[in-house]
């Protein structure tokens, strides 16, 4: 059996339970009624648009901020530091410092979602959904609005602002952003429920006998979850850091309002390259290097099988 | 298991950073303070404002007649995409199933500058694609799509087979069994779709900002100007109209995915 038949196959299982089994050319045409319409806007819209930019990375900066030949690797060089007067870390430096900001908001989305989710997951039946549907809702308001806020909540004025400076964290009468404290506090704000929900899609199925065993066995509290609880939640986990650490790298809204100058990130730079520098060869390689990220972590999600039920 | 007071405190506290920041916009949208963070007085004076604010009205009608036009069109391609991509087979269906997922990881700036440069190529090779409603509304679209197709192909998914099944076997060819049968069972995902589009939709900000003309300004957008400036108290108003559209929205969803199809028998 070819591959393709064995496609045919797998899909017209629907249809062969209507009683009927479609040829080929049967599948075809429902597919250009049903499918097509969405395939044909999106290759257009999401596929075009993004071999556009790549495309245009390798073009030059035109006269007037437009664009045009020769064709050139020079924008990646640009990127890796290798600019026209010798090496310049300058965006080394803002791509590393995404990744890391990415990375430490995974982390920290990660010790705050561990213990979300063991909650949720041990609340009687239907508060869990209750409790699942309240992690969401932030998420699904207003990125920009709940920014801000975190603009109000950090100005000098406010009470977690003094309290911060009674600590010893940041000067008195200054507010706490910008920075990288800031971004951080706000993108964790963010994508906290990115993380919670595959997490708890994890705990939820685990088998407690084994913590138990674990625990007759004379294990302490630390290392029946480390050993017992640990490896069952891992899929739930590398889901929830993918999809916390991709989204947070490439972020814009939220350095640019909480990060100031000395905190950009991808996002920012891309930004700035379309809107006042108007290089836009420049601006498409970030953009570009930002896409091949989120193909490799995509790549990573979809193979270790999207079998978890998370909110999409 | 054993109560677990440590874990429920730090949860509560979790729950109370995740909504900090909404709180925070809607007790300030009340603050009678014109500047600063301090507390001055209760007043409902900005939401009237509101209204007196040819920008923020104008700004309001682009938001929602964008907010429309977009979901209607996303909702019936991705609802028809699902369908279409769970039963029919084409040449390059797994490799496309792949592709949907990318306007979910995708960072929102690199899909606004690559429609923006899509749209000014068109403009100077075919023309049209003038910055305005229309390119936004197209571009929104683009980001929809994939979440309705999600969202009802997972309500397919949980069909009862046998509720078409039986149709079919009561003579009903496959354009009535579609109409009759399997529409109304997906009908909760196709609205639940529908709304997660519109929330999108209100709450985008980047792919509006580099997709829009003047004239074209939505709530986002003029809320990201105004705060560039400065934070006053009527965009908190604003704001907090938002943020409780955005809430009503998500929890119709909520409910509307828990719906479910009549049960098997």
């Amino acid at each position: 059996m070819t591959d393709e038949s064995s496609n045919l196959n797998a899909v017209t299982a629907g249809g062969a339970r209507f009683g009927q089994t479609l040829t080929r050319a049967g599948h075809l045409w429902r597919s250009a009624l049903f499918s097509g319409p969405a395939v044909l806007w999106l290759g257009l819209l999401l596929l075009l648009p993004m071999m556009l930019i790549l495309g245009v990375s390798f073009l030059t900066r035109g006269e007037y901020g437009g664009m045009g030949l020769p064709v050139t690797l020079e924008n990646y060089q640009r990127l890796a530091g290798f600019g026209e007067l010798g090496f310049d870390n300058l965006y080394p430096v803002i791509l590393l410092r995404s990744l890391l900001l990415g990375a430490g908001t995974a982390m920290l989305c990660l010790l705050a979602g561990l213990p979300l989710a063991f909650f949720v997951a041990r609340l009687p039946g239907r508060w869990k959904n209750v409790a699942l549907t309240l992690v969401v809702v932030p998420f699904w308001t207003n990125l920009l609005i709940r920014t801000y806020a975190w603009q109000i909540m950090l100005s000098p004025e406010s009470w977690l602002s003094r309290a911060a400076h009674a600590v010893g964290i940041g000067v008195a009468g200054e507010p706490l952003y910008p920075g990288a404290f800031a971004v951080m506090l706000g993108m964790v704000c963010d994508f906290l429920p990115f993380m919670a929900l595959p997490l708890y899609a994890s705990v939820e199925k685990i088998d407690w006998t084994l913590a138990e065993a674990a625990a007759d066995l004379g294990a302490n509290r630390w290392r029946v979850f480390r050993h017992a609880l640990l490896p069952q939640i891992v899929p739930g986990l590398v889901a929830g850091v993918i999809l916390v650490f991709l989204p947070a790298t490439g972020q814009f809204v939220i350095p640019d309002l909480l990060g100031g100058a000395k905190t950009a990130m991808l996002g920012n730079v891309i930004q700035q390259q379309f809107a006042t520098s108007r290089d836009w060869p420049f601006g498409a390689a970030i953009s570009t290097v930002a896409l091949l990220l989120v193909g490799l972590g995509l790549w990573v999600y979809l193979r270790r099988g999207n079998r978890e039920d998370t909110v999409l | 298991m054993r109560r677990s007071w440590p874990l429920n405190l730090v949860s509560a506290l979790l729950y109370v950073f995740l909504y900090a920041p909404i709180v925070v916009v809607i007790v300030y949208s009340f603050n009678a303070a014109r500047f600063g963070a301090g507390w001055t007085g209760f007043t409902t004076q900005w939401y009237s404002a509101l209204w007196h604010n040819p920008a923020a009205l104008s700004a309001a009608r682009n938001t929602l007649l964008l907010g429309g036009f977009s979901t209607a069109i996303a909702t019936l391609l991705g609802t028809l995409l699902a369908v279409g991509l769970c039963r029919y087979e084409f040449p390059g269906r797994r490799f496309f199933s792949r592709l949907l997922y990318v306007p979910v990881f995708i960072p929102d700036i690199v899909l606004a500058v690559a429609l923006l440069l899509t749209y000014s190529l068109l403009r100077s090779g075919i023309g049209f694609f003038e910055p305005g409603l229309t390119t936004m509304i197209l571009a929104h679209v683009t980001f929809q799509i994939p979440f309705v197709a999600i969202v009802v192909r997972s309500r397919l998914a949980g069909l009862d087979p046998s509720l078409e099944e039986a149709a079919r076997d009561l003579g009903a060819n496959e354009l009535r069994t579609f109409w009759h049968v399997t529409l109304p069972l997906i009908l909760p995902g196709v609205m639940a779709g529908g709304m997660l589009a519109f929330t999108l939709s209100l709450d985008d900000f980047v792919v509006s900002f580099f997709t829009s003309g003047p004239g074209s300004t939505t709530l986002p957008i003029l809320i990201y100007s105004s705060v560039k400036r400065g934070i006053t108290p009527d965009i908190n108003a604003l704001s907090t109209i938002i943020i409780l559209a955005s809430v009503a929205g998500t929890v119709l969803v909520a409910g509307l995915q828990r719906l479910r199809a009549p049960e098997r028998h």
